[in-house]
């Protein structure tokens, strides 16, 4: 087994390469100008001030030269300067990094346990009302547009039901939590500060639900899809003829088998939920990478549209790559040969 | 005769499809005594699983199940769940065909052991463990401490056999319901496990219903055979008796299949098909393939009725002149 | 209520070709229903709607009464009108994805799988690497780089999803290809494209229509999303990304977004719908 991780490892920085080589290409196919954004319009008939800007920003170079000196920076790990902020990219990243990743980590919670209790539920009750109610919650989940839910869920609770807060992580004019892991839930319980954790909390609930739900309709049809193929499998049979009760069979035999592929997919799915960030994050004012990702786009910032999809990308490939390694450790056949 | 440990009354058994109803059992007698071990043969499609999954209920919801099973006098058609629950690898115990598919992949062969044991006794985990160990012991599984922590794909098709025996003897049952135990396995393995049975037998006055149909199985461990065609048993003896005093021409045919290292016979297949069941022909279900039809055959309702030596469902029995 | 629709469905169909079979259940004939109205009013709703999609027909941002069903937009438009209007531009540009997609990528995949060798690898690589972006972040780019308009979009999107239909048809020509009667045309000597033409290819295609039928609504989604973002179509264009954007602006007036993201449901899930069906009725396998 170890020789499949270090192939799956070995494969990974040639990938990384893939995904800057393009994401360099594509900021390059850019018609506009990028000056425009970094020294202003009015600028721009300024021969001077445009040719400094030039230098600073390594415009001036030929396109070979600006894709060496990009990727031997990379390899310094300095992924330049965002054209719109001003900082380095690097640490843009870093600083909202937690933001999407503590909105993906409930979203990735509520999505898998919903999922697999709706699962449950819709392959027990197999072609009963619940059932056919269950599916049609999943399906609705992959097939709702997350920003407009987002937009109606925002309308309803918040501004004509008051029981939500409105958008953003923090209410207004509150400052942040002393930082402990940029997660303001843990970090507001760890200072103590038992108000702001729970107005934070509250804060996440809709946001992790918009973009849980399509989790729930993927992993709640996969489960109810291996119950059924499990549920009247031999072992199961043997099972009940041992006398168990037949919620100790749905549970200890069945869900334990069909939960396996299940992993696999909820790793997979990380590629969706990015996508999802992307918009959930710009809805509710969620200052994460997938806003930043929008802003720099609409600024044609191509130092930062690099650095989130080298970041994308490699956050990707490392999921998958976890997830194939623990799909081996979990399934006993591959574990043990 | 002892009062019967399990008796199946008129059983009938029917799955309902898209085309109609298959009538897989179809009014079926058995009786097993204790300690008596009984054969059930017939080929595919001939509902000698059908009747025994009869027994603890474990068909599926969409099967249709009448008539009577009683077991040590309590019907068990109807019992309530809880009941069977509790027959389910505690009086009754039940082995099936394919041992690998019958063992769950994700859990090591102790903790299904251990499993059938907490069910039906009280006790901690350790002493169901050390159970397990002693379960593997009395199936004669080498290196019993060391396997209760393998998972089934790693254990051979016997050892995994012994292991659902293992499973199934859990709780001291009364009696043992073997479905095609050694059907899945090589024949140096089934004389292992023929022999693996046969101990349990002795040592624990074990009654066994064992379903198969291989005539050599039947020959090497029965008391009683019962010859099943299409839903219903057509002849039942002791097994001298259906073996050498056979009154039934299917029988006949059974026994003509067989090769024989006594005489270079040549091996005779019975011609035609089984019916299919859910197009029965009126009467008896062997008229199309029977060497001795008559008229009679199309329209009696054929029943066990003893001929000579034993009994058998035929209106022409006992032939004159039939091959034995 | 499922059992009685069913047995409408089931009653009016008769059922001998797979296709009819798959209409029976209810699921197919909802989803082909909603797509039929969505086709009807592309084609229809010039005729027939009272205001034009970028008619300033009335008062500003009237709430929804009886002259405006829906009520008007900021600048005045009708929003139901533009609503309707809205599928005019989200639908056909999916179709037009999902063929480029499903063309170039089939074609790709095809000969990957089918010739092997360096071509295979090259083609793998390729696909790996662009599948190893998270779509949206990709399609974002190449749609900023290339500039908004709906034009654009179609490019990024086929840009971000020809890699899965490369993937998947060669993985079906590679397991056609070892089937028997394969190697028994080939030991025949029946020329390789020919092969590829009449044997393989067409048992290949249900996967692919079964795909492309569940892309179809996932392509729909991601361009509303990327017109929502700014980056796909472009306003005054009633696309219905844009008008949820619109509607986003607006917060407190709720009919401007209600109607276009209830579209886009109802496309999505009946396209899911549709797809379900016929993979139910071509793979019963791989149940939902």
């Amino acid at each position: 087994m170890a020789r499949y991780v270090l192939k799956r490892l070995a494969i990974a920085p040639l990938l990384l390469i893939g995904i800057v080589t393009i994401a360099f290409v594509i900021s390059r196919l850019i018609p506009a100008n990028p000056l425009v954004s970094i020294v202003g319009e009015r600028n721009m008939g300024n021969p001077t001030v445009v040719a400094a800007a030039e230098a600073r920003w390594g415009l001036d170079k030929s396109i070979p030269a600006q894709y060496a000196s990009y990727m031997g920076n990379l390899v310094r790990g300095d992924f330049g300067t965002s054209f719109r902020t001003k900082s380095s990219v690097w640490d843009d990243l870093t600083e909202r990094l937690p933001a999407t990743a503590e909105l993906t980590l409930a979203a990735l919670l509520f999505g898998a346990v919903a999922g697999v209790l709706l699962g449950v539920v819709a392959a027990v009750k197999r072609d009963r009302a619940l059932d056919h109610l269950a599916r049609l919650f999943a399906l609705t989940g992959s097939s709702i547009p997350v920003f407009w839910l987002g937009l109606i869920l925002l309308f309803v609770f918040y501004a004509r039901l008051g029981w939500l807060p409105g958008p953003g992580r923090l209410p207004p004019r509150t400052l942040p939590p002393p930082h402990l892991t940029g997660f303001y839930t843990i970090d507001s319980l760890a200072a103590g500060n038992f108000s702001l954790f729970w107005n934070c909390a509250k804060r996440l609930i809709m946001p992790a639900f918009v973009l849980g739900w399509g989790l729930t309709g993927i992993v709640s049809r996969l489960i109810r899809a291996s119950m059924l193929d499990e549920l009247y499998a031999d072992y199961v049979r043997t099972a009940r003829a041992k006398g168990l009760a037949e919620r100790t069979v749905m549970i200890r035999h069945v869900l334990r088998n069909a939960l396996l592929p299940t992993i696999t997919i909820i790793g997979l799915s990380f590629g969706a939920l990015l996508t999802g960030a992307v918009l959930t994050e710009t809805i509710f004012s969620w200052n994460g990478i997938g806003s930043y990702a929008v802003e720099a786009t609409r600024t044609l910032d191509y130092p930062a549209i690099n650095g989130v999809c080298i970041l994308g990308g490699a956050i990707f490939i490392l999921t998958s790559l976890v997830t194939d390694v623990m799909y081996a450790v979990v399934d006993p056949k591959i574990r043990l040969s | 005769m002892s009062e019967p440990l399990l008796e199946l009354n008129d059983l009938h058994v029917t799955f309902p499809v898209s085309s109609g109803a298959i009538k897989a059992v179809r009014g079926l007698d058995l009786t097993v005594h204790a300690g008596e071990v009984v054969g059930i043969v017939g080929e595919s499609g001939s509902g000698k699983s059908a009747s025994m999954l009869s027994v603890l209920g474990l068909h599926g919801p969409a099967a249709q199940v009448s008539g009577s099973v009683r077991f040590r006098g309590r019907e068990l058609i109807g019992a309530p769940a809880a009941e069977l629950r509790h027959l389910r690898g505690g009086r009754i115990g039940m082995i099936f065909q394919d041992p690998m598919t019958s063992l769950n992949p994700a859990l090591t062969i102790g903790r299904q052991l251990s499993e059938a044991v907490i069910v039906h006794q009280k006790g901690s985990k350790r002493t169901a463990g050390e159970r397990a160990i002693e379960l593997l012991d009395m199936v004669s599984m080498p290196n019993p401490k060391a396997r209760v922590r393998s998972y089934p794909h790693e254990l051979s098709g016997g050892m995994r056999q012994r292991v659902m025996i293992a499973m199934a003897m859990a709780n001291d049952p009364d009696l043992l319901i073997a479905d095609e135990p050694t059907t899945a396995l090589d024949v140096t393995t089934q004389a292992q496990i023929l022999d693996v049975l046969r101990r349990i037998r002795t040592e624990r006055h074990l009654a066994i219903a064992i379903i198969t149909h291989d005539l050599g199985i039947v020959a090497g461990i029965a008391d009683t055979v019962n010859v099943m065609y299409a839903g219903r048993i057509v002849e039942r003896g002791s097994v001298e008796d259906v073996f050498y005093r056979h009154e039934h021409p299917y029988t006949s045919g059974l026994l003509a299949c067989l090769p024989r290292l006594d005489s270079r016979s040549e091996l005779v297949p019975i011609g035609g098909a089984p019916p299919a069941l859910d197009a029965l022909p009126p009467g008896c279900a062997f008229q199309d393939r029977c060497p001795h039809v008559s008229l009679e055959c199309m329209s009696a309702d054929v029943q066990l009725a003893p001929v000579g030596a034993t009994e058998a469902a035929c209106v022409n029995a006992p032939i004159r002149g039939a091959a034995r | 209520m499922t059992v009685v629709l069913e047995a409408v469905t089931v009653s009016l169909v008769p059922a001998r070709h797979p296709f009819l079979r798959a209409l029976r259940r209810p699921q197919f004939a909802i989803g082909l229903g909603v797509l039929a109205f969505w086709i009807l009013m592309i084609i229809t709703v010039s005729w027939w709607a009272p205001y034009g999609p970028i008619e300033q027909a009335g008062d500003r941002l009237q709430s929804p009464n009886s002259s405006h069903w829906l009520g008007t937009d900021t600048l005045g438009r009708d929003v139901l009108t533009r609503t309707l209007y809205g599928a005019r531009y989200s639908l056909p540009t999916a179709a037009a994805v999902i063929a480029f997609t499903v063309v170039i990528g089939s074609s790709l995949g095809a000969l990957a799988g089918f010739r092997g060798g360096w071509i295979d690898t090259v083609i793998m690589r390729f696909s790996d690497v662009v599948l190893a972006f998270p779509p949206i972040l990709l399609a974002m780019a190449v749609a900023a780089a290339l500039g908004p308009g709906l034009r654009n979009t179609v490019l990024a999107l086929i840009v971000v999803w020809w890699p899965i239909y490369a993937r998947l048809l060669r993985g079906q020509v590679i397991s056609i290809r070892h089937r028997e009667h394969i190697e028994a045309a080939v030991s025949v000597g029946v020329p390789k494209r020919r092969i590829l033409r009449r044997h393989i290819l067409p048992l290949a295609t249900t996967p692919v229509l079964i795909n492309a039928t569940m892309d179809f609504g996932q392509v729909v989604l991601l361009t509303a999303s990327l017109s929502f973002l700014g980056l796909g179509a472009v306003p005054p264009t009633p696309e219905w990304g844009v008008l949820i954007d619109e509607g986003s602006r607006n917060f407190y007036q709720w009919w401007i977004a209600l109607a276009p993201g209830a579209a886009i449901l109802s496309v999505v899930l009946a396209f899911n719908f549709l797809g379900d069906s016929l993979r139910d009725v071509f793979d019963p396998r791989g149940r939902p």
